[in-house]
């Protein structure tokens, strides 16, 4: 049996059938992270002054995967064009390419979220903060035994309000030192990761959810540009149809990109 | 959108405009949230500048590049339904966040 309207629009919608069916997917796809960004509002309205971090992230890396979405959404619009003109070797490069981007935009991320995993803040027994990246741990570095040491590179602050706001002058002209912390000496240790506070827990729900939306679209945009584009050889038309709602989805994870930079690194 | 003639390079001639003001926009962005504004280098104000900035952004991606300037009316329709929906879902919460019954929050 054949699928109606996969090339032609319905006469009652204007559109082909796939095209509404991701605009209604897109439309799902902004209560979801709409709830998201709601939950952000909340939980950094409620925070009293000061509370909320600033500069806790690397500007620089997420302007470059900033830049490397953008990248991506314009391949991919290229791509369905080359399609649409039956290019089917500029559609190969320009879809290779947002693959490329798409993957290295993952590598980057995922070097983010490591950075977080590795950066603990150390609550002393006599009320300082040592925060930092850990270099290594003793062997027999137990924190339940109170055995073995951990040694970081960062700063001692006395306060941890201090850890804040990484942007004020105060911690940008702070030295960075080695700290080697008898497990004896610590009260609390705990990674950057998202239990750590409010913020963290809500730039890693953001991040991977998008992630995860990333990762997504790179399998059916591979898919496509591998196995599926055998599609090309018998019918183009369709083919290029289905390249335009993978597109769309794929600005869809772009746009939402655009207020995720901003919101988490930027502010 | 798809019914109109396609011309690859006049699409790479877009795309090129197109990554040459997201480059911008993004590069307004970072400047603004480095920047010292307004007398106590105020936050508020930083947010709503670099969101709107972010918004021009947004749109030159719906716009050009998921050729929402000249989609269908049921799209638009769909987008409409979104819009308000997304609006009550934002809205309602913020509202919320300042209706405590009597005697039950502390801030």
């Amino acid at each position: 049996m054949e699928i109606p309207y996969t090339i032609n629009a319905r006469p009652d919608t204007g559109l082909y059938n796939a095209k509404l069916g991701i605009w209604l997917f897109l439309a799902s796809e902004v209560m979801l992270f709409g709830g998201l960004f709601s939950a952000y509002i909340l939980l950094r309205v409620s925070q009293p002054p000061g509370g909320w971090p600033h500069g806790w992230l690397d500007v620089r890396l997420g302007t470059v995967n900033t830049l490397l979405l953008a990248l991506s959404a314009i391949t991919t619009l290229l791509a369905w064009a080359a399609c649409k003109v039956r290019e089917f070797g500029k559609f190969k490069f320009f879809h290779g390419c947002t693959i490329l981007l798409a993957l290295t935009f993952l590598g980057i991320k995922s070097y983010e979220y490591h950075d977080k995993w590795i950066h603990y803040e150390i609550q002393l027994t006599n009320g300082k903060i040592d925060d930092g990246h850990l270099i290594e741990k003793s062997a027999d570095f137990d924190l339940a035994k109170k055995t073995g040491t951990v040694t970081l590179h960062g700063r001692e602050v006395d306060n941890h309000v201090e850890l804040m706001d990484l942007r004020s002058p105060a911690a940008q002209s702070a030295k960075l030192d080695e700290m080697t912390i008898a497990a004896a000496d610590i009260k609390k240790m705990e990674n950057y990761g998202p239990r750590h506070n409010t913020f963290t827990a809500i730039y890693f729900t953001l991040t991977g959810l998008h992630a995860l939306h990333i990762f997504g679209g790179t399998l059916v945009i591979f898919y496509f540009w591998g196995p599926g584009s055998k599609l090309y050889k018998t019918d183009p038309e369709r083919f290029t149809n289905r390249i335009e709602v993978s597109g769309l989805f794929w600005h869809f994870v772009d746009l939402v990109w655009i207020f995720l930079f901003p919101v988490l690194y930027l502010t | 959108m798809s019914e109109q003639p396609v011309s690859l390079n006049s699409y790479i001639r877009l795309c090129a405009v197109v990554f040459v003001v997201v480059l911008c926009t993004t590069a307004s962005m970072i400047a603004t949230s480095y920047a010292h504004i307004g007398t106590s280098n105020d936050w508020t104000l930083k947010v709503a500048i670099i969101l709107a900035i972010a918004v021009v952004n947004a749109f030159l991606v719906a716009g050009y590049l998921m050729h929402l300037l000249s989609e269908k009316k049921l799209v638009y329709t769909v987008l409409i339904f979104t819009v308000f929906f997304f609006i009550g879902l934002v809205g309602l919460t913020m509202w919320a966040m300042h209706d405590f019954p009597p005697g039950t929050a502390s801030h």
